[in-house]
């Protein structure tokens, strides 16, 4: 097989390792950003807390794998995306850092100051990340302003961390922002008891319409914004995709606004999962596309790693990730059961 | 400043500060699997206890290990697009392996332990310990692989504007990253078993839970010992290693200007860089490098004037870092060898200066290891990888001074608050000492 075949599937891999970062983080976003309105004391926030608390970090490592991965399969689009995009990078790796010992270090002291401060710190840290990935996804979408000449080995940047903040930019991070409130309301209801699932579910149902009309939006703008149609044009068939996400989006109203919440998350996850697919379908074979020239496109082709080193990332992955998946279904079961005030109470181990 | 200095000030204080939390990881999730092994196969309550006691210092320090962890991650790209850009094709792959092979199985279990004490079986439990804690020592060699490939790189070709691997057994088998890799996580080892001797010290001293501290000592001090000693063998391999690949590095470490044959090793000595040599050096034993370095007290070693001043890297900080670390090490054995043979005596908690010793020891091997780290980093300056790539062409081409200044304030600011409030937790829970009652994990996962 040649070095094509190989960027191809390697392609597909970055896809899949975004779509289901977003999908299993933008729970833990959301139940994060919206703590507040779900919670309505400590204990309640505890739960949601121990709600995430035994797959967070896992879920996070998706983004460790989504990087390490176009570092060794795509190094120079490594390299470009993360120093052009330096500050806005930067305020998400802030956040994640904040987010991550927040969990750890809300319960450690019996202070109410204390436990105030972090509950601030989660809610914040877990909007910045949802709002900037979408932001940056809109942008990648859209093409950013590099200028590169790859046979001079010759990059330059033209953009600002305010030139991100372009309006389809903005309309990509609220439709982030609000696939995970909704993804994250709807965890809210299966993983928890009383109360705070009704709540739950009711934030769900309520959040659902904005999300339906930003993301509808979302579909009408991406025409005169980005290329990201053309793909779709090319090859019809590919409109699956696209369908997909929107039908599972509406199934998610439907199940929810009969209380099935189970199913409205299995396909909250669905539509998470598919929106990124359709980016990422139109972008092929582009990994980010240049605004300003499309001989500067950071491209699969003129981006990817050697033929070596894409067929032992394969062997690796093909050994590695059905591990991963197997581990982590065990790990989702012992955890199925939904968390209750009590078992907070009782757990001296719970965050 | 200019961009690259700013960048290896933020990738060194960044990365020093992972690595305040990595050796800990390291040590003490085996040493807390160990703990609760002893407890599922002796159903002894003290080692529960004990396993409950360390391992929630571990997870207050795995925390913060974590969330630095990535900030490494992302600086690749965001302050060395270039380095990532040429070596991408070796470099990325170990890191992509890490993630895929060992993060997502310690994250994972690690979840399972800390919230699936009522929820799983006893050795399931214990399973997931030692496999957080078996990934995390994975995680630590290849990661160490990566950087060996900085230190000495095999495997690759350069073409296409950039360094491709030809060989990736020979990155995997890297004798450089082995080495490393022993020292490594022998120091880690070594750190952990001197943190519990301290912590137990400490209650010793004011003699709380004497049979619980002095098990932990007991325990600790032999680990402290084992651990100790192979630091001191893998170091001096080490330095056998560095004497043959880089020769620059080494005359550094040594502070050692001419080339000779038969070089002694001065035991006090004061470099002086602006005059090419020693400001005085004492205490001479004859042959002594020149043994260490080649197994031949004849042989000839390079010395710094051989390479021109471009290509040398910075004497004074390598050389002190160096000397610091090995005594360090030295006074460790010394100490744990104490240990072990104090702590089999009776009336461990009566020997109050020693135990007052044992507390103040806490921070040596955490000194050592950034000494360490220093050593290795700083001496293979100028260059990112020796001999193929100079720091200063691995810059980000497409970043400001503004942009990195800033980046490098905000992480001084948020690394120095968050730092300050884990080692306050830490401090704390270390010194609250073991819960007393377990009754509730004892009785639900007897039944599961
Ligand atoms: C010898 C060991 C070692 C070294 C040299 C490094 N690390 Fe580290 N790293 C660990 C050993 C480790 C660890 C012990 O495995 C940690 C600490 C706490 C933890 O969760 O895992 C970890 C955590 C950790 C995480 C978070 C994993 C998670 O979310 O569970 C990332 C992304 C990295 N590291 C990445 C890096 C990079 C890119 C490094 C190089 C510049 C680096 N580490 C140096
Ligand atoms: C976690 C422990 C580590 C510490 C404490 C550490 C420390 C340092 C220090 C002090 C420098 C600065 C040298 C200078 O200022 O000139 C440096 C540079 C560097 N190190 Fe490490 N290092 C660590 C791990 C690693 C690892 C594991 C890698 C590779 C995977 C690595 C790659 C680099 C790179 C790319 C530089 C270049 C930037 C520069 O030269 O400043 N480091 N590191
Ligand atoms: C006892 C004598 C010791 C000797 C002879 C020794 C030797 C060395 C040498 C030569 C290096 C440089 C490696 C390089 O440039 O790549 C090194 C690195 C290092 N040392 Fe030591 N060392 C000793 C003790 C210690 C102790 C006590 C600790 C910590 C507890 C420690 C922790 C480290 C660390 C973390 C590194 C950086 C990682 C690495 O390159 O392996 N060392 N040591």
């Amino acid at each position: 097989m040649d070095v094509s075949v190989f960027q191809v599937i390697w392609f597909v891999l970055w896809g899949v390792l975004w779509a289901v970062y977003f999908m299993l983080d933008g729970f833990v976003l959301g139940t994060g950003f919206l703590a507040g309105f779900l919670a309505k004391n400590d204990i309640e926030k505890r739960v949601l807390i121990n709600a995430v608390g035994p797959v967070w970090d896992g879920n996070e490592v998706w983004l460790i794998t989504a990087g390490g991965v176009t570092f060794a399969a795509f190094p120079t689009t490594y390299a470009l995306m993360f120093s052009n995009l330096y500050s806005a990078l930067l305020l998400i790796l802030f956040s994640l850092i904040v987010r991550g010992v927040s969990f750890e270090f809300r319960g450690k002291l019996e202070s109410t100051a204390w436990k105030k401060a972090w509950d601030t710190a989660i809610c914040v840290s877990s909007f910045l990340p949802a709002l900037l990935f979408g932001v940056a996804f809109g942008n990648i979408f859209k093409g950013i302003p590099m200028r590169n000449d790859f046979a001079a080995v010759n990059f330059a940047y033209d953009g600002t961390l305010i030139g991100l903040l372009n309006p389809y930019g903005l309309v990509t991070g609220a439709l982030f922002v609000l696939l995970f409130a909704v993804h994250g309301s709807l965890y809210a209801a299966i993983k928890t008891t009383g109360d705070l699932s009704k709540r739950g579910a009711a934030l769900a149902n309520m959040l659902w319409l904005p999300l339906l009309v930003v993301a509808v939006f979302f579909l009408g703008y991406t025409y005169p914004a980005t290329r990201l149609y053309d793909n779709f044009f090319k090859a019809p068939l590919l409109l699956v995709i696209p369908v997909i996400a929107v039908a599972s989006l509406l199934l998610v109203k439907v199940f929810a606004a009969k209380g099935e919440c189970y199913k409205a998350f299995t396909f909250s996850c669905l539509t998470i999962v598919f929106v990124v697919f359709t980016g990422v379908t139109g972008l092929f074979p582009n990994l980010i596309p240049s605004s300003i020239n499309p001989a500067s496109n950071l491209t699969i082709y003129n981006s990817s790693s050697s033929l070596l080193t894409l067929k032992i990332m394969t062997v690796v992955a093909l050994i590695c990730v059905p591990a991963v998946i197997a581990y982590k279904i065990w790990v989702y079961r012992i955890f199925r059961a939904r968390v209750s005030n009590e078992d907070v109470l009782r757990n001296p181990e719970a965050y | 400043m200019d961009v690259v200095t700013l960048s290896q000030l933020q990738f060194a204080a960044t990365g020093m500060f992972h690595w305040i939390f990595v050796p800990l990881t390291l040590g003490l999730s085996i040493l807390t699997a160990w703990m609760e092994s002893r407890y599922v196969t002796t159903g002894d309550e003290t080692w529960l206890r004990m396993t409950k006691f360390w391992g929630k210092l571990f997870l207050i320090n795995f925390a913060l290990g974590v969330v630095t962890g990535i900030t490494m991650e992302f600086q690749f790209g965001m302050n060395w697009s270039e380095y990532s850009r040429y070596v991408g094709d070796i470099f990325g792959a170990p890191l992509a392996i890490e993630a895929t092979l060992a993060f997502f199985l310690e994250s994972v279990f690690i979840g399972v332990w800390i919230f699936g004490w009522n929820k799983i079986s006893r050795k399931a439990h214990l399973a997931s310990i030692w496999l957080a804690s078996v990934a995390t020592n994975v995680s630590a060699l290849i990661i160490l692989l990566a950087n060996a490939w900085m230190q000495r790189p095999v495997g690759y070709v350069l073409r296409n504007n950039r360094a491709e691997m030809n060989d990736f057994l020979a990155v995997l088998t890297n004798p450089y990253g082995w080495i490393k890799f022993t020292h490594t996580l022998l120091s880690g080892y070594a750190l952990a078993a001197f943190l519990i001797m301290g912590v137990s010290a400490w209650h010793l001293l004011r003699n709380n839970e004497l049979d619980f501290f002095k098990r932990s000592f007991r325990l600790a001090a032999v680990w402290a010992f084992v651990a100790s000693i192979g630091v001191g063998l893998t170091g001096d391999f080490h330095a056998v290693e560095i004497a043959r690949t880089q020769p620059s590095k080494f005359a550094a470490m040594e502070s050692l200007w001419e080339t000779k044959r038969g070089v002694g090793m001065n035991l006090l000595l004061l470099p002086d860089p602006a005059r090419e040599c020693n400001a005085f050096e004492q205490l001479c034993v004859p042959n002594a490098l020149s043994m260490l370095a080649f197994h031949d007290q004849n042989a000839e070693i390079k010395g710094l004037k051989e390479f021109p001043r471009e290509l040398r890297p910075l004497v004074t900080p390598t050389f002190v870092s160096f000397r610091m670390m090995v005594g360090l090490g030295t006074l460790m054995i010394l100490a744990s060898l104490a240990a072990i043979i104090l702590s089999r005596k009776q009336g461990l908690e009566k020997r109050r200066a020693f135990l007052m010793l044992m507390v103040c020891a806490i921070p040596a091997p955490y000194l050592a290891e950034q000494f360490g780290w220093l050593v290795a980093e700083l001496g293979r300056q100028p260059w990112i990888v020796y001999g193929v790539l100079k720091t200063a062409d691995a810059v980000s081409k497409t970043i400001s001074t503004t942009q990195v200044a800033l980046s490098l304030l905000g992480f001084t600011v948020l690394y120095g608050l968050l730092g300050a409030i884990d080692i306050f937790l830490l401090v704390k829970y270390a010194k609250k000492g073991p819960d007393k009652d377990l009754s509730a994990i004892i009785n639900v996962q007897g039944r599961a």
